[in-house]
């Protein structure tokens, strides 16, 4: 058994305690010590762009930041976008209303991506926003209506 | 403020997807989000390469790792090893004796985590040696090469001294009489692909008093349950399928792979078996049949199709799976939506030491098409022709045979390829540098096919609807709702849609070949059909009318003069102990056993893309100006989802046509195994611009005049793609895919590709 270390980290605005060994990827301790399924795992090497979450201000791929060189971060997850639990974000809801959503399997990464581009940029030219998502796979939906659905997003917020 | 809340229910609406809200969250909960108790990990044992004779296996040192409970392999199974699949039981549950492709499992290690079940995989000893392998069609069709089944699996099968698992042959007319003023013949070239479902496969069995519970993202949870009950001599009723929706399936999930495994482990160990691949050993397990295919065609000067004389070798993996399903529907359609007077079409489905290839949208299409549909560029090319005159002087009419005796063309599919050219701009003078291309492309939809669905109208009005159908992103839980609100009058946000357990819902046969809105539809629009007859009846008796005089009608029982909401009808009729009304509904196509397919289409999936590209002749790279592609869909039920999901086949289209393909090694191992080396469509590979249409004549057997969408717009992409690459360039190329290194190579060494 490896040693853990006690990490301390604000997940979603709460902060969380928990004991990690030191190879645990950051995806890992999301998804099995602090229970937020939402961040997916797919391809595991940082291409898909599945386990995107932000890090103190930074999209990160999870699966390939080790959970204790995070000790102390601040953590937003798929399941810290909305408002509150009877709302969604405006993002989340474009997502919705403009069909960008298929099997939903790469939907977290890609929404988690989506807001830290518009938190750096909010007004994206859709090349712009082509270029933010360009690290988060998709097989099902062409990608197009989830451009559309940021750009949506964006203008909403104006 | 945004709710999140389902918009307009009524049919062809564009209504909010149903489990949309769960998928933005994260609360949606696939099948590696699923918590189990006292759960164990499970890890595959493999060797690197596609073929080793196994002489042993040495689980000591496995066993010693903390955290590890069992080592499973061959020996440890009854004997001889079962096999199970989907048409023929040629897959076994644990390699035995031969691994015969690359990422075939030998053992298993289940452990009480991921850690150990890895670290105690890795130290599974096993002492093997390599044997070479056919993992090509040459290779595996030369009376030299070893047999990939051994003859014992092919009792009767007169091909069983051959790597060749079945040969079709579909004939009409007379091919060598037909008089032609132009003949070509050409060889092409489809590679193996593979589906890239962005979540991994997977699966969990327990088992209990009650017998053993599979968890599966499975497309056919019936057919699970079905394969496991024979394998582990259980009644139906004790074996359950709990069927999270699928993250992803494109065909990848239909037929159970390593379900069987988990069942054994979970019965050694008496605790639940969890197995969830990585994206690579998800290569290893699913695939599209790679292909080469002849064609000699024959033509009259003015473009019309006199013969096509077709020789189509599939490149299937070691086990069958529904790979030679895929071969046989597929090339009985091979001479497309075209009036063909004469035709011969030989169709191997070749076995090789590689990943079963099995079913993949568009089931064996895409690689036919990309053939035949390239011959018609060819002969309009030397005939002087356009892409589009040529397609239009051959298309069947509605109602004209494209296969003698058969199901007869089932649309007006010139409407389609009008739309198509027209958005395009065909007509309009090309800006230099670009070229145009436009193609056909059809498939078959389900030939059998049986659905049960069960509605339930509560007291206070909502609705429940039961259907066994897999929900994996094309929407067929908002479909299934839209048909409910529709039926009995109900706003879309109190109908609740239950799928996926064998316990809860009803029989259907499969989610796959575009069924679900046309079979379970049906199904469901029955179920709502019953209830009505019910609320008649029940209004009859309430107001004392005759029952031919009542009517159900959006929501409204329509008693003589009177309207009466049908919630007030069901309150009053059932009275103070409350209760429901169950309406019941089953669509069935029932097999046609002299039929080459086993019955015909119930309806074709027809679809025209035209595409505008640019060719940067500097880098081989294809700019995509306009990507068109119009589908002949009967009736959108929900205009948002055809939408988005033609477009998305549009784009995986766009994969195969531009980056995809397996490459493979001597010994069988897949080069680019992962994320890495293996490219799919990036929003930076989408088409400058992208138009998914439809054509809505209401000539569908679903309901409300619907057809079978979402296959179609990939049939067609690469032939539709190549005819605009070679107008702008000159350049022909005949192997897919099209990347820039072999539109370059074409480009500036003609012939050396």
């Amino acid at each position: 058994m490896t040693a853990t270390r006690v990490l301390h980290l604000t997940v979603n605005g709460t902060d969380r305690s928990v004991a990690v060994e030191p190879h645990r990827a950051l995806l890992d301790v999301l998804r099995e010590e602090l229970d937020l399924t939402g961040t997916k795992e797919c391809c595991a090497v940082g291409e898909c762009g599945a386990c995107t979450v932000i890090v103190d201000g930074r999209a990160v791929n999870s699966c390939l930041v080790l959970a204790i060189e995070v000790d102390g971060a601040s953590v937003t997850t798929v399941e810290g976008l909305a408002p509150d639990p009877d709302r969604l974000s405006r993002l989340q809801d474009a997502f919705l209303e403009r069909g960008a959503v298929q099997c939903g399997f790469c939907i977290p990464g890609m929404v988690v991506s989506a807001r830290y581009l518009l938190a750096t940029n909010p007004d994206p030219t859709a090349e712009e926003v082509r270029e933010g998502l360009s690290g988060n796979l998709c097989r099902c939906a062409g990608y197009n209506r989830i451009v559309e659905a940021v750009l949506a997003a964006a203008r909403a917020d104006r | 403020m945004a709710t999140g809340r389902p918009g307009p229910a009524g049919i062809g609406a564009s209504a909010r997807r149903l489990g949309g809200r769960e998928r933005v969250t994260g609360a949606q909960k696939f099948l590696a989000d699923l918590r189990l108790d006292d759960l164990l990990h499970v890890k595959l044992v493999t060797v690197d390469c596609a073929r080793a004779r196994i002489d042993g296996i040495d689980a000591g040192a496995a066993l010693a790792v903390a955290g590890v409970v069992d080592v499973i392999t061959a020996d440890d199974l009854p004997q001889p090893v079962p096999r199970f699949g989907p048409v023929f039981a040629d897959r076994p549950v644990l390699a035995t004796g031969e691994t015969k492709y690359h990422g075939e499992p030998v053992a298993a290690v289940a452990a009480t985590s991921r850690d150990a079940a890895e670290e105690g995989a890795r130290l599974v000893a096993v002492e093997h040696q390599v044997l070479p392998a056919a993992v090509t069609i040459r290779d595996a069709l030369d009376p030299r090469a070893p047999l990939v089944q051994d003859r014992s699996l092919r009792p009767g099968d007169p091909l069983a001294g051959t790597n060749v698992l079945r040969e079709r042959c579909y004939h009409w007319g007379d091919v060598e009489a037909e008089a032609a003023d132009l003949v070509i013949e050409h060889t092409y070239r489809f590679p193996m692909v593979t589906h890239f479902s962005i979540e991994p496969h997977g699966a969990i069995a327990a088992v209990d008093d009650d017998g053993l519970t599979f968890w599966s993202p499975v497309q056919h949870p019936y057919l699970l349950q079905r394969m496991m009950a024979e394998l582990f001599s259980l009644p139906l009723a004790k074996v359950r399928v709990v069927a999270p929706d699928p993250g992803g399936g494109f065909g990848g999930k239909q037929n159970p792979k390593f379900e069987p495994l988990l069942g054994f482990l979970a019965m050694r160990t008496g605790r639940p078996c969890r197995l969830v691949l990585t994206l690579e050993e998800t290569f290893q397990a699913v695939r599209r049949a790679a292909a080469e295919i002849r064609v000699r065609s024959g033509f009259t000067s003015d473009g019309r199709i006199r013969f096509h004389d077709i020789e189509s070798d599939y490149l299937l993996g070691a086990y069958a799976d529904i790979g030679e399903r895929v071969v046989t529907k597929s090339n009985y359609l091979a001479c497309g939506p075209y009036r063909v007077p004469a035709a011969r079409i030989r169709a191997k489905a070749v076995l090789s030491h590689t990943p079963p290839s099995t079913a993949f949208r568009g089931f064996g299409a895409p690689q036919i098409t990309w053939a035949v549909e390239s011959q018609l560029d060819e002969a309009a090319r030397r005939l002087g022709l356009d892409g589009l005159a040529i397609r239009l002087r051959n298309l069947a009419a509605k109602g004209e045979p494209v296969v003698p005796g058969d199901v007869p063309a089932d649309g007006d599919w010139e409407q389609s390829v009008r739309r198509a050219a027209e958005a395009v701009g065909w007509e309009r003078s090309l800006p230099p540098g670009r070229g145009r291309g436009i193609a056909c492309g059809i498939k078959a939809g389900a030939t059998t096919g049986l659905s049960y669905a069960t509605v339930r109208l509560l007291f206070d009005g909502s609705v429940l609807v039961f259907a066994g159908t897999s929900d994996m992103g094309q929407g067929a839980r908002t479909i299934f709702a839209q048909i409910a609100a529709e039926e009995l009058g109900v706003p879309l946000d109190r109908v609740r849609v239950v799928m996926g357990d064998t316990t809860i819902v009803p029989f259907d046969l499969q989610t796959s070949a575009s069924r679900s809105t046309v079979f379970m539809g049906t199904a469901i629009l029955r179920a709502c059909r019953d209830i009505q007859r019910q609320l008649r009846e029940m209004a009859a008796d309430l107001y004392g009318a005759d029952h031919e005089s009542v009517a159900v009608e959006r929501g409204r029982v329509l008693v003589e003069a009177r309207q009466v909401p049908v919630v007030e009808v069901v309150q009053t009729g059932l009275g103070r102990l409350r209760g429901e009304l169950i309406g019941n509904g089953v669509m069935r196509k029932a097999d046609m056993p002299d039929h080459p397919l086993g019955g015909g289409a119930a309806f074709y999936e027809f679809n025209c893309t035209a595409f505008e590209v640019e060719v940067d002749g500097d880098t081989g790279e294809v700019l995509i100006h306009k990507h068109i592609t119009v589908g002949d869909v009967g009736k959108a039920l929900n205009r948002l989802q055809v939408e988005a999901q033609d477009e998305g086949a549009a784009i995986m289209g766009l994969g195969h046509a531009l980056m995809e393909h397996l490459a493979l090694d001597d010994l069988g191992r897949i080069r680019n195994l992962g994320a890495l080396d293996y490219r799919i469509p990036t929003t930076k590979d989408v088409p400058l611009e992208l138009r998914a249409l439809m054509v809505e004549n209401q000539d569908g057997p679903g309901p409300y005049g619907s057809k079978g969408v979402a296959e179609g717009s990939l049939l067609c992409t690469a032939p539709a793609l190549a005819a605009a690459v070679t107008q702008a360039t000159g350049a022909v190329i005949r192997d897919l895919p099209l990347t820039p290194e072999r539109v370059w190579r074409q480009l500036h060494e003609p012939g050396s590709v």
